[in-house]
């Protein structure tokens, strides 16, 4: 087990590398230069100097992709902010924060819509699933599927608007979608945040009420449960003792796969919902040329596809002791 | 020369009397050769729900080809501002005039609000760029993934580990993100910074970002697929006679491989479908006034509000066609491989 994680946890950071170096190194292929948007108006080639002195892009790529990197580890002097504490990412083109600073802000909001609407669509989804499979061939198992299969066909671009125009703006059940944090008010943050995790879950349910049916209908016909089953165990018994053990592993392996993606970043539901997270962040540091910043959100965001994938792999030999690491 | 012939013929003449009295009784359950194709098609035909949504689909890709004849015929086009011609048309908020949306004989979808232009013509052409963009993507993704999966799956050895690593990568990057990231790069490469952007190298760049992310998986699989074949009886004879690796994974794996990389195009078109409306949500896509499914959702986003007929008919359209899309995926998955399970 060691071994493995040391070992993947080596191959998540090549990758990390690999991703940073592809955007640095692409973003330069825009001809746009950050100093010249800073500089105004007014420019004089000295001042365009000082700025780009100021910003560190006055070294050839190479140099500027090192000294970003290990800024990360060991902090790093910006001739115009000063010094940057460790895990530096450097500071935005476009409003001279720092990187590290406001993606930490962002986070919290991103996390609770990931987490939030994890908790939503695992339930629902595997719930569903195992109703389904229960009572294979049934009126409830062929109505969770289509209802699954419908929702996988819903977009959160058009799903996010008729709801809010429907349970906010018609019938005022739910409130606006709105950022509060969990610490200061935790019945504002739940009612904030309830109509994106639902709609969420509406979009992420379908996939885990589909494979969890499917798992289980497959781990239902195994000869081992057929053995438990002889022996007298009864049907409620091997359903959530043994089979439900034998369907978990792909459950997992997709939920690991949707939480990176929420975390790295639901783009277009915070930008359907107006919420400030770490997707509306990136977004809006792609149109203001914003290199640090989405340089940083594209870390965070593989990063965290990477992590949870690692993850997953080891819960995976957890519940499944058939599978071996090494 | 001649003796050989009447022995030949003997025994020919004896296995046709043979081989025509045997299927004479199974004639009924059909003995005329059939191919996995033919096969496949049989089960196809006899599946009510794939059969419906294959309609939906073809239905869909009609009215996208004869987009230009129905508004030719309807006598409008998605362009014209029709509200700033007839004032009348939008009340004084700029809203349309008429109940649910300015619906009406002569603007069967309404009017667009603050513009005014005509829905149904729009929705046609959006329909029109959605579908174009999205079947090139397909198109192009299938091609890269078939090619570079099945020659890094033969080839083996350090195509293979590079080809893998570049996978691996490919897979854990973002794509949302990256497809956000990547759009400004592609632009930037043609057109110089602050210079509009031409609608051609807007689609160019979106097919080149949707496969350019989009060819991994497949080849991740076919690539699996491949390393199975290749240790197979038939390609070991083709090499033996002197085949070219080309002629070997094009003609000898290639056929082989159609049931996987069927059923992966019918996953992919829906889904490049949404990533290219997302696209145009969110801003980096198709832009306004091009008629696209994602532009008119965005710009229904703006006044959702206030007259939600205008965004019911972009959202509910992609629904019933991406909704049909994966059935018929489903439907087809069953008729070329009936043995999985969903």
């Amino acid at each position: 087990m060691f071994r493995f994680l040391v070992r993947r946890v080596f191959g998540a950071l090549v990758i990390l590398l690999i991703i940073s170096a592809i955007t640095f190194w692409l973003f330069y292929a825009v001809p746009r230069d950050p100093a010249m948007m800073s500089c105004g108006k007014n420019c004089t080639p000295e001042n365009l100097e000082q700025i780009r002195k100021n910003l560190g892009i006055d070294e050839s790529i190479v140099m500027q992709y090192w000294h970003w990197l290990s800024g990360i580890f060991a902090g790093r002097d910006y001739a115009g902010y000063g010094y940057c504490d460790a895990p530096c990412l450097g500071y935005s083109f476009a409003n001279s924060q720092p990187v590290y600073g406001t993606i930490m802000d962002r986070l919290p909001l991103t996390l609770s819509l990931a987490f939030g609407a994890a908790v939503f669509f695992l339930i629902i989804g595997i719930g569903a699933g195992m109703l389904a499979a229960s009572k294979q061939g049934k009126f409830l198992d062929k109505f969770a599927s289509s209802v699954s299969l419908l929702g996988s066909s819903l977009q959160i671009y058009f799903v996010g608007y008729i709801a809010m125009f429907f349970l906010v703006g018609e019938l005022g059940i739910l409130s606006q979608p709105s950022y509060t944090p969990l610490t200061d008010d935790p019945v504002a943050w739940v009612s904030g945040l309830l109509l994106p995790w639902l709609v969420l879950s509406i979009i992420f349910t379908a996939n885990y009420t589909r494979m969890t049916r499917s798992q289980m209908v497959e781990q239902l016909s195994e000869d081992y449960v057929r053995t438990a089953r002889a022996k007298g165990l009864s049907k409620r018994n091997v359903f959530f003792r043994f089979a439900w053990r034998g369907a978990m592993g792909p459950i997992v392996t997709i939920f690991g796969v949707d939480l990176g993606v929420l975390i790295g970043g639901a783009i277009i539901t915070e930008t359907t919902f107006s919420l400030q997270g770490i997707g509306r962040l990136a977004i809006e540091s792609v149109f203001k040329s914003d290199l640090p910043m989405l340089l940083g959100v594209t870390v965070l965001a593989a990063g965290a596809i990477v992590i949870f994938n690692i993850i997953v792999d080891a819960v995976y030999a957890l519940i499944d002791p058939r599978i071996r690491l090494a | 020369m001649t003796p050989p012939t009447p022995s030949a013929a003997a025994p020919l003449e004896v296995t046709d009397e043979t081989v025509d009295k045997s299927p004479t009784p199974a004639t009924p359950k059909g003995s005329e050769s059939r191919s996995p194709g033919r096969l496949a098609w049989k089960r196809f035909k006899r599946d009510r729900t794939g059969v419906i949504s294959a309609c939906i689909v073809i239905f869909f890709f009609v009215i996208a080809l004869a987009a230009p004849l129905i508004a030719k015929l309807y006598g409008k086009d998605p362009y014209t501002t029709y509200a700033s011609q007839r004032p009348e048309l939008l009340d004084a908020f700029s809203y349309p005039a008429g109940p649910n949306g300015g619906m009406s004989s002569e603007f069967w979808f309404g009017i667009e609000p603050q513009l005014g232009r005509d829905v149904f013509t729009f929705l046609l052409y959006g329909i029109r760029t959605s579908l174009g963009l999205a079947l090139a993507a397909t198109v192009v993704t299938a091609i890269l993934g078939v090619v570079i999966g099945t020659t890094a799956g033969y080839l083996g050895g350090k195509t293979d580990y590079f080809v893998g690593r570049v996978i691996d990568i490919l897979l854990s990057f973002p794509s949302t993100l990256f497809f956000i990231a990547f759009m400004p790069v592609i632009y930037g490469l043609f057109v110089a910074p602050d210079e509009n952007i031409p609608t051609s190298l807007r689609a160019i760049s979106l097919i080149i970002v949707l496969s350019g992310f989009g060819w991994a998986s497949l080849a991740r699989l076919l690539r699996g697929q491949v390393l199975g074949l290749r240790e197979r009886e038939f390609v070991e004879a083709a090499k033996v006679t002197g085949a070219s690796p080309w002629r070997i994974v094009f003609k000898e794996l290639l056929p082989n491989l159609w049931t996987p990389i069927i059923i992966q195009t019918t996953l992919m078109l829906p889904m490049f479908v949404t990533a290219e409306a997302g696209l145009a949500f969110l801003g980096v896509g198709m832009i306004d006034p091009t008629p696209d499914w994602g532009v008119m959702i965005q710009r229904g986003a703006q006044f959702y509000t206030e007259d939600l007929t205008f965004m019911l008919f972009p959202g509910l359209s992609m629904v019933i066609f991406v909704l049909a899309f994966n059935l018929l995926g489903d439907s087809v998955r069953d008729a070329l491989d009936p043995k999985t399970k969903r």
